[in-house]
């Protein structure tokens, strides 16, 4: 079977690289592409609980203490830290250094799966139960919302750190732990609108 | 057609300036779309006169003409649509200028699928309770604030002014200004559940003087039976399973969860505008409300054939 | 410079994307073409069934008090109609379009993710199981398609008919997003070398704007159906007026969807229509730049505008006069591709196959449908004509005259391209006739019951209203729509078989999928074509250029840059997989479990993370380096 029209050549591509990094990589366009989508998620979430805010007298409604700080202070210390070894894992990736990467992202599953410590003992200190009132269920929205983020994450690190350690990486793979560097700086970041609605909204209102 | 119950027979002030801005809209977008069509008409005109056949494809033709053509019909949307926001915005600072107003106050309240309603008792300051049909008095604005008990109904009288949902956990204020007098048909306009398509009540527009008298006779107790007959309907009534949840006011039935019956026999229909009233229909309301109106919260109640006679006649004589 | 291939080539990187045979072959395929023919396939039945439904309805209403239908049946029936016509229908049967005809018109053999193309549908297809098995047993949504609180919460809305309607969601809109990333990304990076912004066929741009629009508006439905099923599910109380939820907050986050989803569905009929009014009026659109930037206009405009959806709501007058403004507007973009359109006709030589009497029966009837729009944009009229029959009306002006129509017209224009045979422009013209003249007789009464008071959403009206007249006509004309749309599906299937034969350019048309044989080969195109203009194939029509170097034995595509599309790598692309089926069942599971407990999400959550791992597992050596690797 041929093209249904004659062609003529004008150039070819078989010089081009089979693979690429960053912004010209298309897997980073589809992160990219569902980084957009949980980021309008996450607005539409924090647009609802200032929403309800300020329709209500009183928040937290009256009897209800504020979530307690000092583990979610924890917590975010531990994710501003996680940037750090975060931000080096991607530079060995971006650098194609086989050894780097795969020690790299077994130590960002560690301290993820440490991170989450602080972020369970978060939900016995929140001092409100989504049934009580609708504080009560933003508040827990809020923050399954952002856990679901961080536990999908740190699967998928520790599912690429399996895989680094058993395999062979190619070009396609350190553009992969890039992508997944990028995410975890996304869910990082998140955390902060997030996590100020939750504890510091609460303690103006 | 029937103007009971239209948006083109206005029958109050609210309605009316609506009503301006309708056709003022019709006249502005019915003269773009006849510009539509004739570009369309112009276009298919030329094709059939000049019959070209299909050749070379004409690509990137010049299009000077066309240009300056497409800036002229921006121009012409934009006039248009300042004259219809222009005219939107001052309809709707009239309508809200009639919040100003000093106002008949009444309270409506949606309910699946009835409307209660209760008038401000201008001797008491108490408040009068009846139940789908809405009085009001002409040239006066009445101020009706909306709540709900239950889900989100939308209180509408076309005739008389735009409509307002009515929702759970707040109070809607809508003013009515009838300009005209007689009767008219409001509707639940937001889908409430099964019976959202019987949730009507009927609004009676008086001069002020019949109004006040109406009025001041729903402030008064329930009449008392007339005849024997009656006398045992009102036993019937108020001493069985219906004054558990409707009250006659001066007689022992209190309840409160169905609409009130004080005054129920000089209503215009029966169960929120699906039967007319009769003592036929107040006798099959009783006997089948699932048959008549399926799902309404009315249960069925049986009466022997005597029972349910003197019942209906009692309740016709609550005028 | 090298050589095109020669024919044994071509044979070989025909093998290298070809499918497995048989049922294999038909659960693991990445093919868009195939994707997208199981989209439109089940789009056409699901409309048939929504139009039985239409027409159940119109029969129960066509005369006063009638007594065929029960409430409880009728409320089902508009539930289903609307949440599959909106949900199941317009939005997917948009996306399939773009699956289908994107690449072709790239010059491209595949999507940017072409696993994930076959997740969204099989996750789409389990959203169309979702409404429609529950409904074979009786359990049917009956709160219309959007099902507000409180009348949709705990308290009002006992079983689970409000859960599957609310998982049918999570289903389609997950589904949507993953179509709208795919479509997105692939126009952002997969353009033919060449083909900068400036020279995107306005349907590819129609597409991808669509696409960002589904990514900023969908979450909000998805997060409010959630927020629903918890407060149903788990006592959660967004929407409990009586501990400080809200129930307008409902409407808020449904009409931040809601109203961008029109012009989701709305763009990429204009695309078509861009597309069609081209080749039919041979010469190239004019007002081409006028045109996107109208597209970027209202999608723009889109999210400025939900509140109008609500002005009976009593939200306070500002508000109003703001959202009244900004919707209005949209009638500017909306009013100037329009003139482009007629303007392209007007100077063009226009031929009238059927494809281009779609648009023309777009343009009368989409237009009313535009400018009642207008009206029910000024938010004082709104308060009169909103939940009663002119809303009805005017919807479907814009969503069936506005969209569908349209979409029949493409339907018409690739079907030749999709079968390699010609439909019957004598089936075509009688069913074009029917569909519109019988939708326009069916709908333009309803206006005028709307004004005279009928509201939306009742089962059935009593003699005194005077509305009988008009309903028995609205059903006449629906049923007349009905019959032509029958004629129509039934045009398809005669031509399938007994069609002229199309050649791969029947119509002259100006866009790269004209370039390759009708059907298309699995891998689209032997050689990557070069784009020197809108038009290529009116400005290369002697030979097409083109470039060679990719791979022959396996699958690969070409990713070039996002503004200029110069070249920058080939990318190895998927080869069939079971994995996008296994991880769409495992969602499923998940969705459906969560209807009845909370817990799902966690358990349930295992094996989607198992399917999602074996979909992504790269396929590479074993490690013969690091402390695992293996010892030979």
């Amino acid at each position: 079977m041929s093209d249904a029209r004659p062609c003529k050549v004008v150039g070819d591509v078989s010089d081009l690289p089979e693979s690429a990094s960053g912004a010209k990589h298309l897997v980073w366009w589809g992160n990219i592409g569902f980084m957009a989508i949980e980021g309008t998620a996450f607005a539409l979430a924090a647009g609802t609980y200032l929403y309800l805010m300020s329709q209500t007298q009183g928040w937290p409604p009256a009897g209800t203490r504020p979530p307690d700080l000092f583990w979610p202070a924890v917590l975010t210390l531990g994710l501003f830290l996680s940037e750090i070894p975060n931000l080096w894992v991607r530079r060995r990736a971006i650098a194609k250094d086989e050894r780097g990467v795969r020690f790299g992202t077994l130590g960002m599953t560690i301290l993820g799966l440490l991170l989450l410590i602080p972020r369970g003992i978060e939900f016995a200190h929140l001092n409100v139960h989504w049934s009580d009132n609708a504080y009560g269920s933003l508040t827990w929205m809020l923050i399954i919302l952002h856990t679901s983020h961080l536990i999908t994450d740190i699967g998928d690190t520790a599912v690429q750190a399996v895989w680094l350690f058993t395999h062979e990486v190619g070009d396609d793979q350190f553009a992969d732990v890039e992508d997944n560097a990028n995410y975890w700086t996304f869910v990082v970041l998140s955390w902060l609108p997030v996590g100020a609605l939750i504890y510091l909204a609460p303690r103006l209102g | 057609m029937n103007g009971l119950q239209s948006a083109l027979a206005p029958a109050g002030e609210q309605a009316a300036g609506i009503h301006g801005l309708f056709w003022l809209m019709m006249l502005v977008c019915g003269a773009m779309y006849l510009l539509v069509l004739g570009g369309v008409a112009w276009a298919l005109w030329r094709a059939v006169r000049r019959r070209r056949t299909a050749g070379e494809p004409a690509i990137n033709p010049p299009d000077v003409g066309l240009n300056r053509g497409l800036l002229g019909w921006a121009g012409l949307i934009v006039v248009g649509l300042t004259v219809v926001i222009t005219a939107s915005f001052l309809v709707e600072r009239n309508i809200a200028a009639a919040r100003a107003r000093d106002a008949l106050e009444v309270r409506v309240t949606g309910h699946q699928w009835w409307w209660r309603i209760q008038y401000r008792d201008p001797r008491t300051g108490g408040w009068i309770e009846t139940a789908n049909e809405l009085h009001l008095p002409l040239g006066r604005t009445t101020r009706v604030a909306l709540g709900s008990a239950d889900v989100i109904h939308s209180f509408w009288v076309p005739n008389i002014a735009q409509k307002l949902d009515v929702i759970p956990g707040r109070i809607n204020l809508l003013d009515l200004t009838p300009t005209r007098p007689g009767w008219f048909r409001g509707q639940c306009a937001e889908f409430c559940g099964i019976q959202h398509a019987h949730m009507a009540f009927d609004v009676k527009v008086d001069p002020p003087e019949s109004f006040d008298r109406w009025l001041a006779g729903q402030a008064n107790a329930a009449a008392k039976p007339a005849d024997p007959v009656a006398a045992h309907g009102q036993r019937v009534v108020t001493g069985g399973q219906c004054a558990m949840c409707h009250a006659i006011r001066g007689t022992p039935a209190t309840g409160r969860a169905g609409p009130d019956l004080t005054h129920f026999g000089s209503r215009r229909s029966v169960a929120a505008g699906t039967l007319t009233m009769s003592r036929g229909a107040i006798q099959g309301w009783i006997a089948q409300p699932q048959a008549l109106k399926p799902g309404t919260m009315m249960p069925p109640v049986a009466l022997s054939g005597a029972d349910a006679d003197a019942a209906s006649r009692y309740l016709m004589g609550l005028q | 410079m090298t050589e095109p291939l020669t024919p044994e080539q071509a044979d070989r990187l025909a093998v290298s994307w070809r499918d497995a045979p048989g049922l294999w072959g038909f659960l693991t395929t990445v093919d868009h073409k195939r994707i997208a023919a199981r989209y439109i396939l089940t789009v056409v039945l699901l409309m048939f069934l929504a139009g039985m439904l239409a027409l159940d309805m119109r029969l129960q209403l066509a005369w006063p008090d009638m007594g065929r239908m029960t409430p409880q049946l009728y409320n089902e029936s508009f539930s289903l109609h609307g949440s599959t016509m909106l949900f199941l229908v317009s939005v997917p049967v948009m996306e399939a379009m773009a699956i289908w005809l994107v690449p072709l018109m790239l010059g491209q053999r595949a999507l940017a993710f072409p696993r994930l193309a076959a997740f969204s549908y099989w996750l789409y297809l389990g959203g169309v199981l979702m409404l429609w098995v529950p409904h074979a047993f009786g359990i049917t949504p009956d709160l219309g398609w959007f099902e507000y609180p409180p009348l949709s919460g705990p308290g009002y809305g006992p079983g689970h008919r409000v859960d599957i309607w609310a998982q049918m969601i999570t289903f389609t809109e997950v589904a949507a997003l993953a179509a709208s990333v795919n479509v997105v990304a692939t126009v952002l990076k997969m353009r033919p070398p060449g083909m900068t912004l400036a020279r995107i066929p306005v349907f590819v741009w129609s597409q991808a704007i669509a696409g960002l629009m589904t990514i900023f508006s969908l979450p909000a439905v998805m997060l409010v159906t959630s927020m629903l099923i918890a407060d149903r599910l788990v006592s959660t109380q967004f929407f409990a007026p009586s501990a400080g939820g809200d129930v307008i907050l409902f409407q808020h986050l449904f009409w931040w969807f809601g109203h961008p989803e029109v012009y989701i569905i709305f763009l990429p009929a204009a695309g078509f229509v861009s597309m069609i009014v081209e080749t039919f009026s041979r010469r190239t659109l004019f007002g081409h730049v006028a045109v996107v930037l109208s597209m970027l206009g209202i999608a723009a405009l889109a999210f400025g505008l939900w509140v109008h959806h609500m002005f009976a709501v009593g939200l306070p007058r500002l508000g109003n006069d703001f959202y009244t403004a900004a919707s209005m507007a949209v009638a500017l973009p909306a009013g100037l591709q329009i003139f482009c359109w007629i303007a392209t006709l007007w100077s063009g030589r226009p031929r009238f196959d059927t494809p281009l009497l779609w648009v023309l029966g777009f343009i009368a009837t989409f237009v009313i449908g535009g400018l009642s729009g207008v009206m029910a944009a000024s938010a004082p009229l709104d308060q009169q004509i909103t939940d009663t029959y002119f809303i009805v009306a005017h919807f479907h002006y814009v969503l069936i005259g506005g969209a569908i129509f349209p979409l029949l017209g493409a339907f018409c224009y690739w079907y030749p391209k999709a079968t390699g045979r010609l439909m019957s422009e004598r089936l075509g013209k009688l069913a074009f006739w029917l569909i519109v003249g019988g939708f326009n007789l069916g709908f333009f009464p309803m206006h005028l019951l709307g004004l005279m008071g009928m509201p939306r959403r009742v089962y059935t009206y009593s003699e005194g209203m005077g509305w009988g007249p008009l309903n028995l006509v609205a059903t006449l004309g629906s049923a007349i729509a009905v019959a032509g749309g029958l004629v129509f599906v039934a045009n398809a299937w005669w031509s399938r078989r007994h069609g002229a034969p199309a050649g791969p350019d029947p119509w002259g048309g100006s866009t790269l999928e004209w370039a390759v044989p009708s059907p298309p080969p699995q891998h689209n195109f032997d050689h990557l074509p070069v784009v020197d203009s809108l038009t290529p194939l009116w400005t290369q029509k002697d030979a097409l250029q083109v470039m060679t170097g990719l791979a022959i034995e396996r699958r690969e595509v070409l990713v070039t840059s996002v503004i200029e599309a110069t070249p920058e790598y080939r990318q190895k692309s998927p080869k069939p997989s079971i994995a996008p089926l296994l991880s769409a069942l495992a969602v499923t599971i998940l969705f459906i479990g969560s209807i009845f407990t909370p817990w799902a999400l966690v358990w349930g959550a295992v094996p989607v993370a198992v399917a999602l791992v074996v979909w992504f597992w790269p396929q590479r050596e074993r490690a013969r380096t690091g402390p695992l690797r293996v010892r030979r």
